[in-house]
């Protein structure tokens, strides 16, 4: 045998731990989390379908801003555009099968990651920021003013999504869009997982951490982010069309740039960078904003905003960046 | 041997300032060539406009006959006109071999890849192990880069430069801020560069210019002032002057 063999030179380099075991793990705990949250609350489905929709937008916001060093603040751009997108095609062109209807909320949704990319990424620091915003307005007022296609501010209704694989019919319990939900959601995280270690996953960090250095090895810092911003749209859309599914309306609400900024402070709860943190992140928002406004309407945005300056303060990295670190830390003692 | 790299009569003004004024130059291939200069001669913008961060009012740049104006910066490293920086630009949370896998996967047009990672590509991980050792770096290989010691970044910029397979390497100072007792590990690094490679230095630390260069181009106020061998630069009397009589005297004197 030839030690010098590339295939023998690679097989004596100790690879690092992250290993497909760790993978599968975590596909694991999000399918575990799933049947917990399907038997613990049977009568909330909806809601949870809901929660699986805003972590997709979550996990798109983390693709640009956390992998990519991208602030923005009008994401929701990218969501709304799947989840009309799904709609539209429900509505006005009979397209009801529900994976065609994701399909076209995919594909909304990059449509949306171009045009937003093409804009904000003209931009940087503040400015890029202040583009984004623009676009998620601009978005939110054609929205409103095309209202034979979108139903303008009343929202878009008369979507109704045929049963899944032609058997599985959408219930009044949510419990077909849960499941649907789910399967997507575990879905994407896998092709994600696979994406984020990637040499285009590799280079975007990259972009993050030097943008100088990746120029200067001969790579393009702007092409990279416009091709991010498309998968980030396709991730998104996905999560709109869900919503779409699952709501069967679509309101402006879903362009709006308080979605957008509530995705960023999701993300930033659970931990940029890191595709569970935007699933911790998202869940962890959502279900106390519930829990919260149940248990108190008047003063639950005080507490939020009290758990926010709490993570901020003292979690700076995110509930799982933060887990993450004391695991390490202990791990390496 | 016919040139890989020529400038010719390269102009740039700021302004009423002319930073660099009718500079021209050409390298062989396996040219050692130092660039230096006192302080604001002009070294920076002659780079800048070389690598086509700068665009210049006049004047040519051709890489191995091809003409290089009009094309960004990035087309140029592909070409094969590579620079490393005076202060290192690495990505901090990342490994050298993850930086160099990088490297070599864009120089074989792979960075756009969704999936797979180089781990499972056999060819990249054996180019890998090349530079690491090529450079000593084995031992920091796997570590991340804010972790590991400055003169070791300054080591792991050289290879990410030669996985690039540079035809001409442009080393701005490539000893900038390593102790003194690194350097020999940089200057051995500098030593075993591919012999084929066009190199041209810019620095200032002289012990360093005398040992690697077999050639000096010494810049003063946007023009070529010294265009010889290493031996000759201190005698030059222009040079001198230029450096106000300190340096070159302190050599001379030695």
């Amino acid at each position: 045998m030839d030690a010098n063999h590339p295939a023998n030179v690679a097989a004596q380099i100790a690879r690092p731990r992250f290993s497909a075991s760790a993978d599968w793990i975590g596909l694991a705990a999000i399918f575990a989390s799933a049947v917990v949250g399907y038997l613990l609350f049977p009568n909330n489905l909806a809601l949870l379908t809901r929660v699986i929709g805003i972590v997709m937008l979550v996990l798109s916001v983390d693709l640009v801003t956390g992998f990519c060093g991208v602030a923005t603040l009008g994401h929701a751009a990218l969501f709304g555009a799947g989840a009309y997108a799904a709609g539209i095609a429900a509505a006005h062109f009979g397209i009801t099968d529900p994976i065609a209807m994701i399909a076209a909320g995919a594909a909304g949704g990059a449509v949306a990651g171009l045009i937003s990319g093409l804009v904000v990424l003209r931009g940087h620091g503040l400015g890029q920021l202040v583009l984004s915003i623009a676009i998620v307005n601009l978005f939110h007022e054609a929205a409103n003013k095309v209202a034979s296609w979108t139903g303008g501010s009343d929202g878009l209704t008369d979507i109704a999504p045929s049963p899944l694989f032609g058997v599985f019919a959408f219930d009044l319990w949510g419990r077909t869009a849960y499941v649907l939900g789910i399967a997507l959601l575990v879905i994407v995280f896998f092709l994600l997982q696979r994406l984020s270690r990637s040499p285009f996953g590799m280079l975007c960090r990259g972009i993050r951490q030097d943008p100088i250095r990746v120029a200067a090895m001969g790579a393009s810092v702007r092409k990279t982010l416009l091709k991010m911003y498309i998968i980030s749209g396709m991730v998104a859309g996905v999560g709109g069309g869900l919503n779409a599914i699952s709501t069967q309306v679509v309101g402006l609400d879903s362009l709006s740039f308080t979605l957008s900024a509530q995705a960023l402070v999701m993300l930033v709860l659970g931990g940029t960078g890191s595709l569970y943190g935007a699933i911790i992140g998202t869940v962890v928002f959502m279900l106390f904003e519930d829990f919260v406004s149940a248990a108190n309407p008047f003063h639950w945005l005080t507490i939020m905003g009290a758990l926010l300056v709490g993570v901020v303060l003292f979690a700076p990295r995110g509930i799982f960046g933060t887990a993450a670190q004391l695991f390490d830390r202990r791990r390496r003692r | 041997m016919s040139a890989v790299f020529e400038v010719e009569r390269l102009s740039k003004a700021f302004g009423g300032l002319a930073v660099t004024q009718a500079v021209s130059l050409a390298m062989a291939p396996g040219d050692r060539v130092a660039l230096i200069g006192p302080n604001g001669a002009g070294k920076t913008t002659f780079v800048n406009l070389v690598t086509g961060h700068l665009k210049p009012d006049s004047g040519v740049v051709r890489l191995a006959g091809e003409q290089l104006n009009g094309m960004n910066p990035m087309q140029r490293v592909q070409r094969g006109l590579v620079r490393s920086f005076q202060v290192t630009r690495l990505f901090p949370e990342m490994t050298p071999r993850e930086h160099l896998a990088l490297a070599v996967l864009q120089r074989q047009g792979r960075t756009g890849r969704l999936f797979g990672t180089f781990w499972s590509m056999p060819e990249v991980l054996e180019e890998i192990e090349v530079l690491l050792r090529t450079l000593g770096l084995e031992a920091a290989a796997d570590r991340k880069v804010a972790e590991i010691a400055y003169g070791q970044q300054r080591l792991l910029e050289i290879a990410l430069a030669l996985a690039l397979r540079p035809k001409v390497l442009l080393l701005d100072e490539p000893a900038a801020g390593v102790p003194q007792s690194e350097t020999p590990r940089i200057e051995s690094a500098l030593a075993g560069l591919p012999a084929d490679l066009a190199v041209l230095m810019i620095e200032h630390d002289m012990d360093l210019v005398f040992r690697f260069a077999k050639r000096v181009i010494v810049l003063a106020a946007g023009t070529i002032i010294f265009d010889g061998a290493p031996g000759d630069v201190t005698k030059d009397a222009r040079v001198r002057e230029a450096y106000l009589g300190s340096y070159a005297d302190d050599r001379s004197a030695a």
